[in-house]
């Protein structure tokens, strides 16, 4: 449009372009002022923070006293750290289990809800409805149900006459059951997002399909997840992301244990800045999470882009 | 009479299985003490209590907590709105020197793990000395690069003759902005107050690392504490938590629509 004008103007003598042509030049000013709030807040808080970050990861530093450089020892001493390499399998473990089987429940939960019956908006939402809470409060009220004594979940267990469960108290469960109850909550957001992509499917192309005679499967497999397959990597990427930084569900119902066996990477960072005071050794951990973060987001874009291209 | 569909033999079982922590959440909030410490523990109150609540309320901190979290997110939602509607309507409109670079460079932001910068957003907090009052949880959500990025894909889709006749009587950017653009851009400004307000209201991390006396304590953070220190009073931790759930899941039940809509939006864009 702002191309269109100017070149009318060189032919015309209009009184407007002139004026025109100074209001222009004020947009900039006016353009930078509209944006630098959150430039300043934006930028400032994240590319400071980042190359900060940065150097502290090669110092030793305890957040109050002056910090000493001590190069690459902090990542050195991370490779030999018995309790980081735990907390990168805890961390891979519970990614493992928690990003496929949300995914592929979201996918089968949405198929189920994609169709109009009595009460579909209720199910939607008593699906959905989990997302919205807190990761704090899940983990109140599941160290609650799960409580070995007083829990309502070892009630049920002696009804049914199976033996009581320790829940958070037993090492072998622990890292199980946080995976269970971010799959409680977070296998909504995956519904409701495969349920908007399911709108986009045309349905010009399953009647053909239906025509050339595909049955419910054969639909499924041709021409529904193919269509979906740019919604299905987001939600890898997004659930992945969010698994590999785990914390609040962790910090509020186990701290860690019992033993360490639900330590993760980012109560590992935590616990290493703000309980230890070791803030260099830390940002070292966190400088390792966020390369690894970077090279899953990296590959699935390129990932991504191929199927686009298909 | 319609046919009943056998999906409900499916799905509402399903659903329930979802609902029922939550059922049980508000359940275990209105049983006495003695119901809940009882083994194996009672399914269903056999009267209503409120103990657990009139306990909660006259706590002299948990009203604090409820305030402290409601003025974070109160701020928050405003100055995302705000500053993210400026922001995003000048990408989306004005040129200016370096607005490409700056967005592109806002946008890259957003792939930074919070962990990465939590450590040094500490430091630049505890320099500005607001570590340990509400300003150290506020200034950092202020504005964040989706509101932004939100706002402006919104502008871009709105067709330019709108702010057309506006601009020939010589209007100015402002005025075109909060008299023309914003009016129409509710989809834009729901979205946008949506995602601030959960991830602000639900927000732990941050406020645990940036807060250490309990008067300034976010009802999140007071929850999980005020849980340590009253094991015990099972009916009360539960009233403390339906009272820091209740107001997500009453916005969510009220705008429904657009909360799906918000969500479902911002992971087909990703």
């Amino acid at each position: 449009m702002a191309g269109h004008s100017s070149v009318v103007g060189t032919f015309t003598v209009d009184p407007r372009s002139r004026a025109a042509k100074r209001r222009r030049r004020g947009e900039g000013a006016t353009g930078w002022a509209f944006v630098s709030p959150s430039v300043v807040i934006i930028l400032g808080l994240s590319v400071v923070p980042v190359l900060w970050s940065l150097l502290l990861s090669f110092q030793v530093n305890d957040l109050v006293s002056p910090s000493e450089w001590v190069g690459l020892a902090n990542y050195k001493a991370l490779l030999t750290d018995p309790t980081f390499g735990s907390a990168v399998s805890h961390t891979l473990v519970y990614t493992a289990l928690y990003v496929p089987l949300s995914v592929i429940a979201g996918l089968a939960i949405a198929i189920a809800l994609d169709r109009k019956i009595a009460l579909i908006g209720l199910y939607r939402t008593l699906v959905f409805v989990p997302f919205v809470v807190s990761a704090a409060a899940q983990g109140v009220l599941f160290s609650f149900v799960l409580d070995p004594e007083f829990g309502v979940a070892n009630s049920l267990l002696h009804k049914a006459g199976l033996p009581a469960q320790g829940f958070f108290s037993d090492p072998g469960q622990a890292l199980y059951l946080l995976v269970a109850i971010s799959l409680w909550s977070g296998t909504g957001f995956c519904v409701i997002v495969y349920l908007a992509g399911l709108q986009g499917v045309s349905g010009e192309l399953v009647e053909a399909a239906r025509i050339d005679g595909a049955g419910r499967w054969g639909v499924l497999r041709h021409v529904t997840l193919p269509a979906l397959a740019p919604v299905s990597i987001f939600l890898l990427l997004f659930q992945t992301i969010n698994a590999l930084q785990v914390f609040d569900l962790v910090f509020v119902t186990t701290k860690g244990g019992p033993l360490g066996s639900t330590t993760v990477i980012v109560y590992f960072i935590w616990e290493k800045a703000f309980k230890t005071f070791t803030a260099g050794y830390s940002a070292a951990a966190a400088y390792t999470l966020a390369v690894a973060l970077l090279v899953v987001g990296v590959a699935l874009q390129l990932y991504r882009r191929r199927v686009a291209a298909r | 009479m319609r046919r009943i569909s056998g999906w409900h033999l499916v799905l509402a079982p399903l659903a329930l299985l979802f609902a029922l922590p939550l059922i049980w959440l508000l359940v275990s909030s209105v049983m006495s003490n003695a119901e809940i410490n009882r083994f194996p523990p009672a399914l269903w109150p056999h009267s209503i209590k409120f103990d657990g609540y009139r306990y909660v309320l006259g706590n002299a901190l948990f009203p604090r907590w409820f305030l402290n979290s409601f003025i974070v997110s109160a701020v928050a939602v405003t100055a995302n709105l705000v500053l993210g509607s400026l922001g995003g309507y000048a990408f989306a409109r004005i040129r200016f020197a370096g607005s490409k670079l700056v967005l592109g460079l806002m946008l890259a932001t957003m792939v930074i793990p919070f962990q990465l910068t939590m450590i040094p957003t500490f430091l630049v907090m505890k320099q500005l000395g607001l570590i340990d009052t509400l300003g150290a949880l506020i200034v950092p959500s202020l504005v964040t690069p989706l509101s932004v990025f939100l706002f402006r894909q919104f502008f871009v889709s709105l067709p330019r003759e709108l702010e057309e006749a506006a601009w020939i009587d010589g209007c100015g950017r402002l005025r075109i902005l909060v008299s023309i653009v914003l009016p129409l851009a509710r989809p834009a400004l729901s979205t946008v107050a949506v995602l601030t307000f959960l991830a602000t209201w639900n927000d732990l991390t941050w406020p645990l690392i940036a807060i250490n006396s309990d008067s300034t304590y976010t009802l999140q953070l007071g929850l999980t504490t005020f849980q340590g220190q009253h094991h015990t009073q099972w009916s009360a931790v539960m009233a403390g938590n339906v009272i820091t759930v209740l107001p997500v899941l009453l916005g969510f039940l009220l705008a429904q629509k657009a909360f799906i809509r918000s969500l479902a939006s911002t992971g087909l864009k990703g």
